[in-house]
């Protein structure tokens, strides 16, 4: 068997990953990782991280990258993107980082329209301390602080969703999964084309935590597939 | 103003603290501003929205928090630009975040302060109660350079050379007024140009970084302090600044910082006309701090009058940098979110000189 191809990319001397075993970031790294060797934009690319498990992408990629504190990925590519006008620059963070610690930060960037990419992990759960309830928490889900499924809203925030009340016309606004691959890179890909074109991008993925979840391999499908019976996947806005 | 002209610029102009520390960064090349409304430092936001949109190389971003502007001033300096902030009182507890970022990240973060009393949003003039904040906020240790001008004059000297000791040495560095400072409207001198250095990109240069702030180990991050601690023990021997005023002789020697700093100095200036020996230590630099040049200060010293506006923030480093080099009594003139003014502290000196 030979070995599985990684995109040009990624850092190989960094490896192994440093994710847990049936992790989501693993797919999605390597999805973005293509995308950028595809439009061939590693030269001009710069790569921010959140905090929460996507800090473990610090060195995943022979990009320029810095990881910041807890939702505020978004200001500082903004930052960088406004001060260096030619690169890329694409912004990565959970759902906890983006819809809860940095949610005045998410919003505003799409208010403003910010030509940046951002890219929000949903699997449901602040998955680096263990598993709390997370603003994607779904009704009775149960988490390390909603026992019995207790203390859960109703209704969790839909990240593209909620920005189609903030972002520009022209924003791209989408959510993919990693259970469909193609179809996920295909939205990697717009979303860089529209930040290209001078506008904010966002895609949200459902993504699996089976460290978290507490579930095996085919129990961890079953619990992504019941989050995409939650969010829908598709693109919300933008063509 | 009239004034005398060179090089077809107004040398002497009648400004506001916050005009001139607006000045005194663009002369040094700052191009990049990010921040968020607050009392008394709002004019430095609106004049920069003011200049940046007639410049197109002079960014600008107003936005949602303090927290947030400090780090898209973050984001800019990764990409080389010159890029500051300004705020006060609660704003400032909100940058120490992003500042905690920019110390591990070695990044030449520029801010100005206009102090505020406090606590919570209190007064908006007199205070002198963000230095402990200053010098040491953030969950580390302090790795940052905090200038203190005593006067608007100073001021324009300071925030130019705050730009030059932060890309120098990469350290971020605070330029701590308060609100005094930034609404006291006078004439300054404009003509003074502090060299700074050039800024340079962290990113898209050529060499890829992978920069974190998060270690895997203990180890990892001692070894990252460690390195740290050496670097700005180096610097801090350039870095350094206060004035001793009249203390060689003085049996009563005044220490204070800051716009409280300059009452101590007119105040000096007249009890010397009245024979009493008394003197001023005034830290410049309130991170680091000139212990050699306080213990000098003080050979001959029986009396040291703190004065400052707040409860002892001031205090503590006085007493602690002192605490083996003097047997004198320590008064406190304290005055916390309280101006003090010459008259103030002269009252303090005569009663203590005619103990």
């Amino acid at each position: 068997m030979s070995n599985p191809r990684f995109p040009k990319v990624v850092k190989t001397e960094s490896k192994p990953s440093n994710f847990c075993p049936g992790c989501g970031y693993g797919i999605i790294l390597k999805v973005l990782g293509e995308v950028i060797d595809e439009m061939e934009i590693a030269p001009r690319t710069v790569f921010g991280i959140d905090i929460g498990c996507n800090l473990l992408a610090w060195d995943y990629f022979n990009l320029d990258t810095a990881q910041t504190h807890h939702g505020r990925v978004t200001p500082m590519i903004s930052g960088y993107k406004m001060s260096q006008k030619d690169s890329v620059v694409i912004g990565i963070a959970g759902d906890g980082g983006l819809y809860a610690i940095g949610l005045q930060s998410f919003i505003h960037t799409a208010h403003r329209n910010e030509p940046v990419t951002v890219i929000g992990v949903n699997n449901s759960v602040y998955a680096m301390t263990g598993g709390q309830a997370a603003p994607t928490t779904f009704d009775h889900e149960i988490t390390d602080t909603t026992p019995d499924g207790k203390f859960t809203s109703k209704k969790p925030i839909f990240g593209p969703e909620m920005l189609t009340e903030f972002a520009d016309d022209k924003a791209f606004l989408a959510r993919g999964s990693v259970n469909n691959i193609p179809v996920l890179k295909s939205y990697f890909k717009k979303a860089i084309e529209t930040q290209l074109a001078g506008n904010f991008s966002f895609v949200e993925v459902i993504s699996y935590c089976p460290t978290n979840w507490k579930t095996n391999a085919e129990a961890t499908i079953d619990f992504s597939k019941k989050l995409e019976s939650i969010y829908k996947t598709g693109i919300i806005s933008g063509k | 103003m009239a004034g005398k002209k060179t090089n077809n610029i107004v040398t002497k102009q009648l400004l506001t603290g916050n005009e001139v520390a607006l000045k005194g960064a663009l002369l040094a090349g700052a191009n990049f501003f990010a921040g968020y409304p607050i009392t008394p430092t709002t004019e430095i936001l609106s004049g920069w929205a003011k200049v940046a949109a007639k410049d197109p190389k002079l960014k600008f971003l107003q936005m949602e928090d303090e927290t947030a502007s400090g780090f898209a001033v973050i984001g800019a300096l990764l990409a080389g630009k010159k890029a500051w902030t300004a705020t006060a009182g609660m704003g400032h507890v909100l940058m120490q975040d992003p500042l905690a970022l920019a110390e591990s990240y070695r990044l030449p973060f520029v801010m100005y302060v206009g102090q505020r009393g406090g606590p919570s949003t209190g007064t908006v003039i007199y205070s002198q109660q963000e230095l402990t904040l200053a010098r040491y906020g953030g969950n580390g240790e302090g790795l940052r350079i905090v200038y203190a001008p005593a006067n608007v004059g100073e001021l324009y000297h300071y925030m130019q050379k705050a730009f030059d000791t932060a890309w120098k040495y990469r350290f971020p560095v605070i330029v701590l007024g308060d609100g005094y400072l930034s609404k006291t409207q006078t004439t300054v001198d404009l003509s003074e140009k502090v060299d700074v250095v050039k800024s340079s990109p962290y990113f898209l240069n050529g060499k890829i970084k992978n920069m974190r702030n998060c270690f895997s180990t203990e180890d990892q991050l001692v070894d990252h302090l460690g390195f740290m601690f050496k670097e700005f023990a180096e610097a801090s021997e350039e870095i350094v600044e206060s004035e001793s005023f009249r203390t060689a002789d003085s049996e009563i020697v005044i220490f204070a910082w800051g716009s409280v700093g300059y009452a101590a100095k007119v105040a000096v200036v007249n009890l010397r006309n009245k024979k009493v020996k008394v003197g001023l230590f005034r830290p410049i630099t309130m991170r680091p701090f000139d212990t050699k040049a306080a213990i000098k200060a003080v050979k001959k010293a029986k009396y040291i009058v703190i004065a400052e506006s707040s409860a002892g923030h001031f205090g503590r480093i006085v007493r602690e940098t002192l605490a083996q080099a003097t047997d004198a009594t320590y008064i406190r003139l304290y005055k916390p979110a309280e101006g003090i003014t010459t008259e103030d502290i002269e009252e303090k000196i005569l009663e203590v000189a005619n103990v």
